[in-house]
């Protein structure tokens, strides 16, 4: 069935809107495209809700391109400013509670294996540091430890920033945000600590400020879960409105940042090393 | 504000919220049956109400869902053009899609799609006062269908692929391209029988400004004209 679901039904292309016309014609969809063909093909994401010089919008921008086959791919998210754009890609989205998107996730993969033995579908989880690290936490380390085969990213702007700006277990330690003006009295919690500790495949960390990177390693991490277990991408994705950083200076930010305390991590299980690596020897690698 | 008989499901505006149909006491007709305005009648009955009110009311549109729009198994082509044949019948039709279901911000063109989260917007815009869903999953079609009728005039007619819809005005259950063919075959035998269609004998599927405009390759902008 592959790519049937993206064809028009006869006589119906004069009737679609545009968007889809181009998403059928030049959408990424049952081939590989590469961060250089910007501009060549159609987007999964274009129109977003989402505040002028969002990190987070530009980084799922990014992350969706990443996607080895879009077309068989299902997005968990839950509240949060990430959900107001994977809602809008042209991929199916699915809205999970505030704490439950590892427990949807997993039973949309189980389900997915089930139903379709002969085609691997991807699933990813794609929620903010509170979906994650706070509310969603006990799911998340719970899928980790039964090794589920789904990817979880989390878009860390360090803040709830879309509820006015209240701490996070991921905001780091003495920040004040509107919400929380005495400074937070906590470290900011090690998440990718506890992904080692509960054996993920791959992990990484990165920011958005080389997007080639983020591409790559969005794929490396949806084709481990894919075959080996769980993968996890924490993602520095900065709250202009909450940290007031100006619009035009977010990717300063993100490399600042990355130079001081977010730099590029990489930790791949020997299983996961090997599997990437035939990968890449068969070509299928290096979008 | 329309006045109703609580059982009696008709083309609003109802208001704010009204209460479902399901609620109001209205249940799905079984397989060879049709549900008109809240009552049980015999599928045929169902489809000569439907055929007259899409002649005789103003701009009648096909609202097609995805179901029926992408060609994603065996059994959707028939049907698609079955529906396509349904909409040439009727003089003055627009074809408007919902393509999928995801919520378009910050701004809908309504006279390129129909959304299920502001389905107002395209039927207002429109002036819609007579559609057809066809293809639309239940469970988005059902909401869709207590706005319509929430907050506009337009009489719905929902040809269900399963087991049809209590907040639609006129609705066909477990409905595959035969049956499509035959509310195409009452429209046809309408206009034999001497039923003037409000839009008069026009023939052929009429192009939103969008759809124009995109055909001749233009950059639409709605609102500032193509």
């Amino acid at each position: 069935m592959a790519l049937r679901t993206l064809q028009v039904a006869p006589g119906f292309m004069r009737f679609m809107p545009k968007e889809y016309q181009d998403l059928v014609e030049n959408g990424p969809f049952g081939r590989q495209v590469k961060l250089s063909d910007v501009g060549t093909f159609k987007e999964i994401l274009e129109e977003h809700p989402m505040c002028e010089g969002c990190a987070m919008a530009f980084f799922i921008r990014l992350a969706l391109m990443g996607l080895p086959n879009p077309e068989h791919t299902i997005m968990v998210g839950t509240a949060g400013c990430g959900r107001m754009a994977l809602s809008q890609a042209a991929i199916p989205f699915v809205y999970g509670n505030y704490c439950d998107t590892n427990g949807v996730a997993t039973g949309l993969k189980r389900g997915l294996a089930i139903r379709f033995p002969e085609q691997d579908k991807d699933v990813v989880v794609m929620a903010g540091d509170g979906g994650i690290a706070d509310i969603g936490f006990s799911q998340v380390m719970h899928s980790w430890f039964r090794k589920e085969k789904f990817t979880t990213v989390m878009l860390d702007n360090e803040v709830y920033g879309n509820t006015g700006g209240q701490e996070s277990g991921m905001t780091c330690r003495g920040t004040m945000v509107k919400m929380a003006p005495r400074g937070k009295q906590f470290d900011k919690i090690d998440m990718l600590g506890l992904a080692r500790t509960a054996g993920v495949a791959y992990i990484a960390r990165l920011t958005p400020a080389n997007p080639s990177r983020v591409v790559s390693t969005i794929r490396k991490a949806v084709l481990v879960a894919r075959k080996i277990g769980p993968s996890y991408v924490q993602v520095y994705t900065s709250c202009n409105i909450e940290y007031s950083i100006p619009a035009d200076k977010v990717l300063d930010d993100a490399r600042q940042v990355e130079k001081e305390r977010y730099g590029y991590l990489e930790i791949v299980s020997e299983e996961a090393g090997a599997y990437l690596e035939s990968v890449a020897a068969e070509g299928g690698e290096g979008r | 504000m329309a006045e109703m008989d609580p059982c009696s499901i008709g083309p609003g505006p109802a208001g704010l919220l009204p209460p479902s149909a399901a609620s109001c006491g209205v249940v799905l007709p079984r397989k060879g049956e049709g549900l008109v305005e809240g009552r049980i009648v015999g599928e045929q009955a169902a489809l000569e109400v439907m055929a007259r009110e899409l002649l005789t009311r103003k701009h009648p549109t096909v609202f097609p869902g995805p179901l029926v729009l992408w060609d994603w198994r065996d059994g959707v082509s028939p049907k698609a053009a079955a529906v396509l044949e349904l909409a040439e019948e009727i003089p003055g039709v627009q074809i408007i899609p919902m393509p999928d279901y995801r919520p378009i911000y910050p701004k809908i063109d309504p006279e390129a799609v129909i959304n299920p989260c502001h389905p107002n917007l395209t039927i207002w815009h429109n002036k819609i006062e007579v559609c057809v869903f066809v293809g639309v999953h239940c469970h988005y079609a059902n909401i869709t269908l207590r706005m319509i009728r929430a907050g506009t005039n337009c009489y719905t007619v929902t040809l269900c692929h399963s087991a049809g819809h209590e907040d639609s005005m006129a609705s066909l259950p477990f409905c595959g391209a035969e049956q499509v063919r035959a509310l195409t075959g009452t429209i046809r035998r309408l206009k034999r029988q001497g039923l003037r269609p409000l839009h008069g004998e026009a023939r052929g599927i009429r192009l939103t400004g969008a759809q124009q405009a995109v055909q001749e390759g233009l950059v639409w902008q709605h609102g500032d004209g193509a």
